[in-house]
């Protein structure tokens, strides 16, 4: 049948089983967004107010739901607006495909109106992109682009299309999705040999990180760290994968992980790490970490293995497939001694320094976590309400996490709940986010407004930019260059003037009586949360430190 | 770790922008690259870029690793020494006149190079070699007024039947007459 590529790239999508995208209309993507409109029964469009947070919404879609997000910009600062969105998800490895158009090929190369090379600018954000003049290429490179956003270490990728190619027209023909690169299997000799530095360890522990998650894993991985009796830390791509309760999860580690989390890899004879890539943001000093231990390393990326700290063994290999053949090599031992030595160190925390106000992050998030049931999705924007949100929330489940952590974007975090909430309806989404991060990020009110979703803001709101601040009262002599900006903004009113509903909560009491307020609401809630500006975000080790430089309180 | 020069050859799909993504990728990674040479391959869908590199075991496995994650990446590796042979080409101009054109001429020609332009003051000289064997003719002719001078960094093949898979049979083999 003979289709515009319009059309073409409309049939892929549902090819692909496509039935949300996110996006922004402008001049050289009409010819789609046209199509759209008669595709509208079949492929549901989600117009944020700005592109960066459309790539957010895509992403916390992805992130949510597993599936690949899809987002749409047209050219030129369309299209430069999802650059953010595009390298949040490549840092936190996120399948999304980005479409944008260009203006005509007649035109490329010409600076013409709203022309970029969104190509060229995006080529080291992305795991690939397309540029597409010749309608005969544009349906492969769809099809491509969803084979490896989801192959091997998942990521984005961006197909753009020259605008006479989407009203051009060609013989289509269905096709079945590609088939998804195999994932790398682990060897069985060297699972052998892990099995038996396990067996032998006296001091083991697992260190975890997004790779997990993406493999769906987490059921072995609890499995294996009942059966060894070995204890699980996580980094913040994995917060849920390991239930809060399981007496084997010690919680967060690195920068501002736990103390039973740091100690244990400090002291510990036998580290595994699994999808994870010794960020600097873990191994804050590359040549003390674990250094007592013989570290392994399971990743699915080649070139994260000695990337960043040197293993002593390693198996490039999906997380999943490792476990399920490590799990049956793994002996019963019995290692109480080690993990009662966790349960003393867990009692070790940084939360309990009273603040001047009596509302505290650690009082918000709990009670947040204790009134909502073990499906919510919690999102964040990123800084101090992020730690917190990481620190204490009670996860349960793989995906109910969904935040920034390798590009650690501010702004990430309406953007991304309203994805959540798309690609999850059934399930409640809240989102934390401090007066900082959301300042830069509040417009999306109107998309939550526009499409009825059930989304509680809980703003951490100090008056600061709480992050640098912290950093400023600790490492800068308390010198607050620009971080204490003396905003006025009526965050009720705000809300207010887009369409929803807002509270302000200065007690743990009026908190309570707010949030259990927003739960029954149809619509987006905000709820600025008043809390002191001396509120830590501990425990913390600064950059380059070890275990021994952490600030607890 | 102690640093070394390596040279890589990577195969990539023969299309617009893949020089520019794999040059990006050594850009952004903070990998430096001594010499870098691109040249079509019997397969006309596949070029080979050969890559020369001066770093330690971590960067080099960084580079490999790393590289051949391009979608456009086909196949990659490092060009060992011991059974590899390596060329580059000097095109080098140097002041010269009746009295030293004498003895420029027996250093070029102990070097096996060309001298492919003369004038009244001056010698192009051509030449052909592995690395090493270039550097000692500039070390040579580091006496006289080099006017101007370029190499074309390191192209490298295996020694024997070693060959690249996408270049293999089944692959599309360019069958055109290779000295047209």
């Amino acid at each position: 049948m003979k289709l515009t590529g319009s059309e073409i790239v409309a049939e892929v999508l549902l090819e692909q089983e496509v039935d949300t995208v996110f996006g922004y209309p402008g001049g050289t993507i009409l010819n789609i967004y046209d199509t759209l409109y008669h595709y509208q029964d079949r492929i549901k469009h989600i117009l944020t107010s700005h592109e960066q947070h459309a790539a957010h919404a895509a992403d916390g879609y992805a992130r949510a739901t597993g599936k690949t997000g899809v987002v749409f910009a047209t050219s030129g600062p369309g299209a430069t607006n999802l650059v953010t969105g595009i390298a949040t998800a490549f840092m936190d490895s996120i399948p999304m495909v980005a479409i944008t158009c260009n203006v005509p090929d007649t035109l490329i190369g010409r600076d013409a109106f709203q022309e970029i090379c969104i190509t060229g600018i995006t080529m080291p954000i992305t795991k690939h992109n397309y540029f597409v003049n010749r309608i005969e290429d544009l349906a492969d490179a769809i099809r491509n682009a969803f084979r490896i956003a989801q192959s091997g270490r998942k990521g984005p990728v961006l197909v753009d299309i020259t605008k006479d190619v989407t009203a051009a027209i060609m013989e289509h023909e269905k096709k079945e999705p590609l088939t998804v690169t195999p994932m790398p299997k682990a060897d069985i000799e060297d699972i052998k040999k892990i099995a038996e530095m396990i067996n032998k360890a006296e001091r083991p522990i697992a260190y975890f990180g997004g790779g997990v998650a993406a493999s769906s894993a987490s059921e072995e991985l609890a499995e294996l760290l009942q059966k060894a009796d070995m204890p699980g830390t996580y980094t913040m791509m994995a917060a849920g994968v390991l239930s809060y309760d399981d007496k084997k999860n010690l919680g967060l580690i690195g920068m501002h992980g736990s103390v039973a989390s740091n100690r244990a890899v400090d002291k510990a004879d036998f580290v595994l790490a699994l999808g994870t890539r010794f960020s600097d943001r873990v191994a804050l000093n590359v040549s003390k970490f674990a250094k007592n231990a013989t570290i392994v390393q399971i990743d699915i990326d080649r070139s994260e293995i000695n990337k960043n700290v040197q293993v002593d063994l390693s198996i490039v290999s999906d997380v999943k497939d490792a476990l399920e053949k490590l799990i049956p090599l793994v002996e019963e031992v019995d290692r109480s001694q080690w993990i009662d030595k966790m349960q003393e160190w867990k009692k070790v925390r940084g939360d309990k320094k009273e603040g001047e106000a009596p509302l505290r992050p650690v009082d918000i998030v709990t009670a947040a976590c204790d009134l909502t049931d073990k499906e919510t999705i919690y999102v964040t924007d990123v800084g101090q309400h992020q730690m917190w949100a990481a620190q204490y929330l009670k996860h349960k489940n793989t995906r109910s996490f969904v935040t920034s952590g390798g590009l650690g974007t501010m702004g990430f975090g309406y953007g991304a709940a309203v994805g959540a909430q798309i690609g999850c309806p059934q399930k409640r989404v809240i989102h934390f986010t401090g007066d900082g991060s959301f300042h830069m990020n509040l417009t999306e009110a109107c998309t939550a407004i526009s499409n009825n979703l059930p989304i509680i803001t809980i703003i951490m709101n100090n008056s600061v930019l709480g992050m640098v601040y912290q950093w400023q009262t600790t490492f800068y002599g308390k010198r607050y260059s620009s971080t204490t900006p003396e905003r006025k903004t009526d965050f009720v009113k705000v809300i207010e003037g887009f369409g929803g509903k807002g509270y302000r909560a200065t007690t743990p009491e009026e908190f309570g009586a707010a949030f259990k307020e927003a739960l029954k609401a149809d619509g987006p809630v905000w709820i600025d949360c008043v809390i002191s500006r001396e509120e830590r975000v501990l425990p913390m080790i600064p950059n380059g430190g070890t275990v021994n430089d952490m600030i607890v309180g | 770790m102690t640093e070394k020069k390596e040279v890589i050859s990577i195969f990539v799909d023969n299309q617009a922008n893949v020089l520019s993504r794999v040059v990006s990728l050594f850009g952004r990674r903070g990998f430096n690259i001594d010499s870098l040479t691109v040249s079509a391959t019997n397969n006309p869908a596949i070029s080979r870029i050969t890559i020369a590199f001066t770093g330690n075991d971590q960067a080099l496995n960084q580079i490999i690793t790393q590289t051949e994650k391009l979608e456009v990446v086909k196949e990659i590796f490092t060009l060992e020494k011991e059974d590899s042979v390596y060329r580059e080409l000097l095109l080098i101009k140097i002041r010269s006149n009746k009295s030293n054109r004498t003895a420029l001429r027996e250093v070029v020609e102990i070097f096996r190079g060309k001298i492919i332009d003369l004038s009244k003051e001056s010698v192009v000289v051509e030449m052909t070699g592995a690395p090493e064997k270039i550097d000692g003719f500039m070390n040579m002719v580091s006496c006289y007024e080099i006017i101007e001078m370029c190499r074309t960094g390191v192209t490298g093949i295996k020694r024997g039947l070693a060959t690249p898979e996408c270049c293999q049979e089944g692959h599309e083999i360019y069958s055109g007459d290779l000295f047209d």
